[in-house]
């Protein structure tokens, strides 16, 4: 500044209202770079996100005709186990028992289940404590002391409608959006 | 590292203190693109530059980050990754055009920023190192977008791979051997597109630590100018913020123009539509030449077409790669004691003699390999190393040049003008002497 400008500009309004010609041209030309250089975060940030082809697989058709009650599958959701079970009367009859007070997240199995399918309870394989598949769904394994999934890392146990009872897991095993495309077919996601 | 003048970073806010005082990192910029640096008034546009250059480093390396998030390095999925990235991937197809045309920008920026240096001596003493630097940088360049070419395993990058690790084949004894060993097999397969990925994702970090030897060396004799005639006193210069940083962001809006013009209208116009073929080791495109910015090279890589002495094979690697090397002489070749192109009026019919010649050589080299242009190739390559070896050095001696200003103010402002120095010569210190 030593040398050139000073006396190039105009002398400022000496009211201190006006904004000077130069400050504006600054203030302009800084904004539209920084205007800029947030637009282009998008591109950086959003490439990140799914993709399309993850995104494609984010819906799962399964077939439930093969499936007697008593039994339950392990299919995959979003590249994460789905457990598919069809409850015995028992079953239901035992979940319905529960008074809501004694739940750590309060929920009836009617509320976990479609109207007229209360028999097939479908929920994500995850335990809600740190991620784990819990055991119950596979021939033979662990139900744990509630009838329902027993998650091995932490020691949840969840019951007959996949309520967690015991262990340091906070939430229900997630029920996951889904739909009876007819009386044997579901579509999740 | 810099005038007397130059002004101190004097940090006021109490965090900077704290800050300059255990680790003096706001202060490293001040003196480096802030107010401590002092830069001769009189830069043009020719200089920005070096800026843009910085500013396509950090783009590819921005954009190439993220394509190598998505990308596959395995000849067997490789091409169908760039394709994930194209159809798949939010924005994917931005970034990827923006990273393969930023590298065709890269090379235009650089190309300009040397022929900036070769007009106005920007190789003379005192700023050899930072010539020698540059080219330095230019190689690495040269290798990070070859190899960056490879990647997408279309039938350009296989025959490209091909093709250029055979330059290495016509060393004699060895050359073979050696060429094997860089593909890490006969022909260019997954070991050799693994190191390609590699290597091209390390080299660019390697250009940055070239580039910060390189403006560091700059920093000490301080920029050029386009008179060449060395800062005398403060009145010569100007802090370089906000001066060029407004100068060089200016440029830089221009440059973004363009860049988006293409990156957005034009994506593929300056690569080859063969590279949307996957790679068959089977079949060699009809047209196979490199892209646009290798093509004066590749031009004197041809030329060569018959035996002397060593094979016609070896001649044109040897002349290809001495091309570049020559440039490393520059600074002893070119003994005039006057910089700038401006005050040279033989030196500059040459220059754009040269600079034909390479353009000459540019469209050559992206033509089919069939006369005419080879003999033009021919002619363009001698032409070229008779520039730097033999007319450079004469032009030097016999040449003389016009008068110099006395100073860079003085070829501002005019020779009535010395008011400007102050009384005595001394500094002037205000606006106010104007």
């Amino acid at each position: 500044m030593a040398t050139t400008t000073g006396t190039a500009e105009p002398a400022a309004p000496t009211d201190g209202e006006g904004v000077r010609r130069r400050d504006f041209i600054e203030i302009a030309a800084v904004s539209a770079a920084g205007v800029g250089a947030l637009a282009t975060l998008v591109p950086l940030i959003s490439q990140m996100a799914p993709s399309k082809d993850v995104l494609a697989e984010s819906t799962t058709e399964v077939d439930l005709s093969a499936i007697e009650p008593g039994q339950a599958i392990k299919t995959m959701f979003r590249k994460q186990p789905l457990f598919v079970r069809n409850l015995t009367q028992k079953e239901i009859a035992e979940a319905d028992a529960v008074p809501l007070s004694e739940l750590r997240d309060p929920q009836t199995l009617q509320e976990r289940t479609k109207e007229g399918h209360e028999n097939w309870l479908i929920t994500m394989g995850v335990c809600t404590h740190l991620g784990c598949v819990p055991l119950g769904a596979g021939e033979g394994e662990i139900r744990g002391e509630f009838g329902g999934y027993f998650c091995p890392c932490h020691g949840s146990a969840y019951d007959t409608a996949a309520r967690i009872r015991k262990g340091p897991a906070p939430k229900n095993l997630e029920v996951p959006q889904y739909e009876f495309t007819s009386d044997t077919k579901i579509l999740v996601g | 590292m810099s005038f007397p003048w130059a002004r101190h970073y004097e940090p006021k806010a109490p965090l900077m203190r704290y800050l300059d005082e255990k680790l003096p990192l706001p202060r490293l910029v001040y003196n480096a693109v802030g107010g401590g640096y002092p830069v001769p008034r009189n830069l043009n546009y020719m200089w920005n530059f070096g800026v843009l250059a910085g500013f396509c480093l950090v783009l590819q390396i921005v954009t190439g980050v993220i394509l190598a998030m998505h990308y596959a390095a395995n000849a067997g999925v490789a091409f169908d990754s760039i394709e994930h990235i194209m159809r798949d991937v939010n924005w994917g197809w931005l970034i990827r055009y923006a990273h393969a045309n930023g590298a065709a920008f890269f090379f235009a920026v650089i190309y300009l920023h040397i022929f900036r240096g070769f007009f106005y001596g920007s190789y003379k003493a005192p700023r050899e190192m930072v010539w020698l630097l540059g080219v330095v940088i230019f190689l690495l360049l040269m290798a990070t977008g070859f190899m960056g070419y490879v990647l997408p395993w279309g039938q350009m990058s296989f025959w490209g791979a091909k093709v250029i690790t055979g330059l290495f084949g016509a060393i004699p004894l060895v050359g073979e051997p050696i060429q094997i060993w860089l593909l890490g097999g006969f022909a260019p397969d997954n070991a050799a597109l693994n190191r390609f990925f590699s290597l091209h994702y390390l080299l660019p970090f390697v250009i940055a630590g070239v580039v910060i030897l390189h403006i560091w060396a700059l920093h000490i004799p301080g920029s050029s100018n386009p008179t060449g005639v060395e800062v005398k006193s403060e009145s010569d210069t100007v802090p370089f913020h906000p001066y060029y940083t407004a100068k060089d962001g200016f440029g830089l809006g221009v440059f973004l123009i363009l860049y988006f013009l293409v990156v957005f209208f034009l994506p593929n116009s300056l690569g080859h539509p063969d590279n949307y073929i996957p790679a068959n080791p089977l079949s060699t495109p009809a047209l196979i030449v490199p892209e646009w910015y290798f093509w004066p090279f590749y031009a004197i890589l041809r030329a060569f077409t018959t035996d002397f002495i060593l094979p016609a094979k070896l001649w044109g690697v040897l002349a290809m790669f001495a091309s570049i090397l020559v440039w490393f002489f520059l600074p002893w070749l070119d003994k005039s004691p006057v910089r700038s192109g401006h005050y040279r009026p033989l030196f500059r019919k040459f220059f754009y003699i040269l600079v034909v010649d390479v353009l000459v050589l540019g469209y050559c080299g992206g033509s089919h390999a069939e006369e005419p242009y080879l003999m033009i190739s021919q002619l363009a390559t001698a032409y070229y190393f008779l520039h730097f070896l033999v007319i450079l050095p004469i032009v030097s001696m016999i040449e003389r040049p016009e008068p110099l200003p006395f100073s860079i103010t003085e070829a501002v402002l005019g020779e009535d003008k010395q008011a400007a120095l102050g009384e005595s010569g001394q500094p002037a210190v205000s606006g106010s002497a104007n």
